[in-house]
């Protein structure tokens, strides 16, 4: 699963359970994912291309 | 009252104690007084006056009949409020109920069975989930050195009870730095052993593979006697570290943005060092960017594990801060977790190739001084941070990696908010560390 794609998912359940305050975290945390996946990426140059942020 | 008990280590009480020139009586009245002198600190969930003075009677009885225990026995003491102690509730911080704790944590009863007095639980950033200790159903946390300041967190009330001398030390935990955090912020010494050398048993868990239990204390002799009871060890007192030490600097990452005043106190003190006649060197932790990115993906779903049931309970029970970011984390995906995981594996092996030719590492235990309580964020060298990440960003590395990480008060800055100094040592090795750090502690300061 793509990062926005994660995301876009996220958002939508965080609505839908009432917490529309989650979303400016989760987009934080999404920056965040997509960099722990560039350091994967960085560090295990064989990693298959699903492992990548986008 | 009896004069400058604040400034008193714990070896030296021992020996009033022991000769019965102080009771265990006199030092539980003085410390209860002390507390209630500054209930303006928030400092406590829960002061146990009348059973610390009963427990205090009994340890008189035992000096008088020659049943000594050692340098901890009638030493008052506090504990985190996430820990258990018997027949009290371990609230966490929290409105969330919480139950009465049936019996000690094993690092609470291992400290009886060393003598110590405990006088009350004290308070902290709800959960250990944060680094200000001013979301808690208790009030927050205000610094002794400066009211407007946070005493830092998560283990905030402990810091300013032994600042102001309620108690010799206190049980604190550590995840990303909530033992280290609040020392610095008040300048006094916390210490995270090696992971898994404490048991985390009896103790609500923040984030089970990063958890950490380490005593907080007013010099490294008295944070030694502790940790030592608290391992179940033979507790013999300190040796401090001789000559010929190398350390080594991480300068990359680490002292990448520090406030100037902090950056002026780290050069210092490293400086000292320096001529004192060590050496140093400046050595590098590859990957230690990455730390905030994998720290996040493992903590952040391992808190909201522990948390699922009460958060869909007791949602409105928690401080909103505290409840979004467990919220977040039921978001995070198996696969990025186990990604950090990966990663945490190479930070663990970066940092021990950075210790390879190194007694110990150098750097700044927080990036700022205490911030001011409920500020969200902070300026840091010119550039507005979240000041959650800002105070973790130079400590939670330890965690991911398990070595012993101590801070040490390294003076004060220009206006009079203590600073501080980490040093890191190698894993299974936090005793070596102790006494590294009490080599250091009064070139430093």
């Amino acid at each position: 699963m793509t990062v926005e794609t994660w995301l876009a998912a996220a958002v939508a359940d965080a609505d839908t359970r009432g917490l529309p305050e989650l979303k400016p975290l989760l987009e934080t945390l999404a920056k965040s994912t997509a960099a722990l996946r560039r350091a994967e990426s960085a560090s295990r140059p064989s990693a298959p291309e699903a492992a990548k942020s986008s | 009252m009896i004069s400058g008990l604040e400034g008193r280590r714990i070896a030296d009480t021992a020996t009033l104690l022991r000769t019965r020139r102080i009771s265990a009586t006199e030092l539980v009245r003085e410390a209860i007084a002390r507390a209630e002198n500054r209930r303006d600190l928030n400092a406590f969930t829960l002061l146990m006056g009348d059973q610390a003075l009963a427990d205090a009677a009994e340890v008189d009885r035992e000096i008088a009949a020659g049943r000594y225990r050692g340098p901890l026995h009638g030493i008052p003491i506090t504990v985190k409020d996430l820990v258990d102690v018997r027949g009290t509730p371990t609230t966490g911080a929290s409105r969330v109920p919480a139950p009465i704790a049936s019996a000690d944590a094993p690092v609470v009863s291992r400290l009886r069975e060393a003598g110590v007095i405990i006088l009350g639980k004290t308070n902290l950033h709800e959960f250990a989930f944060g680094t200000t200790s001013d979301e808690t159903a208790f009030g927050a946390v205000a610094n002794p050195v400066d009211r407007t300041r946070s005493a830092g967190g998560s283990s905030g009330g402990s810091a300013a009870a032994v600042l102001t001398g309620i108690g010799f030390g206190s049980v604190g935990t550590d995840t990303g730095g909530s033992v280290r955090i609040p020392a610095a912020a008040c300048g006094i010494v916390g210490l995270k052993p090696t992971l898994g050398e404490l048991p985390c048993a009896g103790v609500i868990p923040l984030s089970t593979t990063l958890d950490h239990v380490g005593p907080l204390a007013r010099s490294v002799a008295d944070a030694s006697l502790l940790f030592q009871a608290m391992k179940s060890s033979n507790v013999h007192g300190i040796a401090p570290a001789g000559g010929g030490l190398t350390f080594g600097v991480p300068r990359q990452y680490f002292f990448d943005r520090l406030e100037p005043g902090v950056r002026q106190s780290v050069d210092l003190a490293i400086a000292r060092v320096i001529d004192a006649g060590y050496t140093v060197r400046d050595t590098t932790i590859s990957g230690a960017e990455y730390t905030p990115d994998v720290y996040l993906h493992i903590c952040l779903p391992e808190a909201s594990c522990h948390h699922a049931a009460t958060l869909t309970e007791h949602a409105d029970k928690y401080s909103p801060g505290v409840r979004l970011r467990l919220e977040m984390g039921r978001y995070i995906l198996a696969e990025d977790y186990v990604r950090a995981m990966r990663l945490r594996t190479e930070l663990t092996a970066a940092v021990a190739r950075a210790l390879e030719r190194c007694d110990a590492l150098l750097l700044p235990t927080m990036p700022i001084p205490a911030p001011k309580i409920g500020a969200t964020t902070v300026d840091v060298d010119g550039v507005e941070a979240p000041v959650r990440a800002t105070m973790l960003s130079r400590t939670q590395l330890f965690n991911l990696t398990g070595h012993p990480a101590i801070a040490l008060p390294a003076g004060k800055g220009p206006e009079g908010l203590p600073r501080s100094i980490q040093v890191v040592g190698h894993r299974g090795r936090t005793e070596r560390l102790l006494d590294i750090a009490a080599a250091l502690e009064d070139i430093i300061h």
